[in-house]
């Protein structure tokens, strides 16, 4: 209990110190912001101009109307600007540090490295996108054509934060791979392109190509469930289809996260040291 | 002249060698790049399904797909990457000087191996791009476009490309009055990314968005030379459209021109 007392406040540290640095350039951290907002709002607007030609994205029962669409694409700036804002710039640094061989210093201090690696910096700007998000999903849930009950709303948080892990997961294993790569640039770019996948309403996917591709993304890298479970958790009725799937998203987090911990540890023991 | 001539020749020979280095990280990821286009396929046919109509805009679901596909052709022309911040980069670190000091103009340098990486690109990529052009072919339902018109597309692409080069090496030039263009940098990709028809084609938008697009030069650097092909401008239109984007192109050699004479003269290099 006291060794999670103490990451706790060594993450706040490493929360502070970034805050502090941030606000040391504050108009780099305004125009950050600014431009991580006006990409959302583009994204957005070309949603808004497809729901000005159609009522619906899909059909029948799984048809995704426009305001819980939005609830949908909420969902997605949650969990990418907690991503974007906690792990996102970390991994990037992690690459950086096999090749130059600081992570040297990393190994030698007395905390887990994973922890280190993971969470030293914070990405504050990263977190406006998360302000814009909490009022889309506002105005997107005043306008959906029936009221959440207290439990979707109490468990969407829940399951945004294991959307959250899963990428966590993902990014932290192909960080982990530039080990014994050197470096992964191109790694990096197949990361955009997966998550790509999990950006869209899983029903999307069907047919002789889009089945197998939905149950690839879906139980082989569960990209689809991060944003699928929680955004239909909240903007559609509770079904008991859906009960599964809520499920096998909490074993798919488990599994991820245990996955790329042997990943991290695996590619930890392969490390030589470039510095000395 | 023959010197002259020697002389570019053999820059732009250098600048192709150095580019063929990486062939086989450049072919991969050129494949990689239509990843997005597999879930637009998706996407288009769930809206289409919804909409329970054939046509959204003029287009139907094939359409779009053969857009999204043309528009990665165009992109493939119009797309500078690392132009303006290398620019800015050389200022910044005085190894701008060099073109000060030797009888090389920059921009005719960098044109070149612009040119080069092109080339490069183009000798490597066409492989993945066949490939998936062949693979998507259905999605063409018109074939190829009479002879004219694939000439029009042809010369927009060479002028797409020639202004994706001006527009990014002036913003970079600016670097000799600001340092640092990365946030303007990120500015101009984003704007370009909406208002070059990257996302969707640009004659799906409502007023007052489709004056803002004529206005402003970004539309031909994806979205005109894909209309083109699809036959979506087409006679006197198609005409004015090209002499525009001619215009564009001859604006910006001038803006350069312009911005790096001024720029040289602001300048100041110290040390060695």
């Amino acid at each position: 209990m006291t060794g999670l007392v103490a990451y706790v406040r060594v993450f706040l540290t490493f929360a502070r110190n970034s805050l502090v640095r941030d606000m040391t350039f504050r108009s780099n951290f305004m125009i950050e912001s600014i431009s991580s907002l006006s990409w959302m709002l583009m994204n957005l607007g070309f949603y808004v101009l497809i729901f000005s030609y159609t009522q619906n994205i899909g059909q029948g029962t799984d048809a995704w109307d426009k305001y819980q669409f939005f609830v949908f694409i909420s969902t997605t700036m949650f969990v990418n600007s907690l991503v974007q804002a906690f792990f996102m710039p970390n991994a990037e640094e992690f690459s950086e540090l096999i090749r130059t061989g600081g992570l040297d210093f990393a190994l030698l201090k007395p905390i887990d490295t994973q922890f280190l690696i993971s969470l030293h910096r914070v990405s504050w700007s990263s977190l406006s996108n998360f302000g814009f998000a909490v009022l889309l999903m506002a105005y997107a849930l005043t306008h959906l054509d029936y009221t959440p009950s207290w439990f979707q709303v109490l468990a969407y948080p829940f399951y945004v934060l294991l959307g959250v892990a899963i990428m966590y997961s993902l990014m932290i294993s192909l960080a982990a791979t530039s080990i014994w790569l050197g470096r992964n640039q191109s790694l990096y770019n197949f990361w955009f392109y997966i998550t790509n996948f999990s950006r869209y309403p899983m029903e999307i996917y069907r047919g002789p190509l889009g089945t197998p591709l939905r149950h690839f993304f879906t139980y082989l890298i569960p990209v689809l469930v991060v944003i699928n479970v929680p955004a239909r958790l909240l903007a559609k009725p509770l079904l008991p289809d859906y009960g599964y799937l809520a499920l096998f998203a909490l074993a798919a987090t488990l599994a991820s996260l245990v996955a790329s911990r042997w990943i991290f540890t695996q590619a930890l023991l392969s490390y030589r040291s470039a510095s000395s | 002249m023959t010197a002259h001539i020697l002389t570019w020749w053999t820059i732009l020979r250098i600048c192709l060698e150095e580019r063929l280095v990486y062939r086989g990280d450049f072919a991969l990821g050129t494949l990689m790049r239509f990843m997005p286009i597999v879930t637009q396929i998706f996407l288009w046919t769930a809206i289409f399904a919804a909409a329970g109509q054939t046509e959204i805009a003029g287009y139907t679901r094939d359409n779009f797909v053969a857009y999204y596909l043309l528009t990665m052709v165009s992109r493939a022309f119009s797309s500078m990457p690392s132009l303006a911040s290398g620019i800015a980069l050389q200022i910044r670190n005085g190894e701008i000087k060099k073109f000060l000091i030797q009888p090389i103009d920059m921009i005719g340098f960098l044109l070149l191996s612009r040119i080069a990486h092109k080339l490069v690109y183009y000798a490597v990529a066409w492989a993945p791009f066949a490939l998936v052009f062949f693979l998507c072919r259905s999605f063409f339902t018109h074939g190829w476009p009479a002879p004219e018109i694939l000439a029009a597309y042809v010369g927009s692409l060479v002028m797409a490309f020639l202004l994706g080069f001006f527009l990014e090496s002036l913003i970079g030039m600016i670097g000799f009055w600001f340092l640092e263009v990365s946030s303007l940098l990120f500015v101009y990709m984003l704007f370009n990314f909406f208002f070059s028809g990257h996302m969707f084609p640009l004659d799906m938008l409502p007023a007052p968005w489709d004056t803002v697009v004529q206005l402003i030069p970004l539309q031909y650097l994806a979205y005109f030379p894909a209309a083109v092909f699809l036959g979506k401008i087409q006679g006197p239109e198609l005409v004015q459209g090209l002499c525009v984007q001619a215009g564009w192109v001859i604006a910006l050699i001038v803006a350069n021109r312009v911005a790096f004479a001024c720029g040289v003269r602001r300048y100041s290099g110290y040390g060695g």
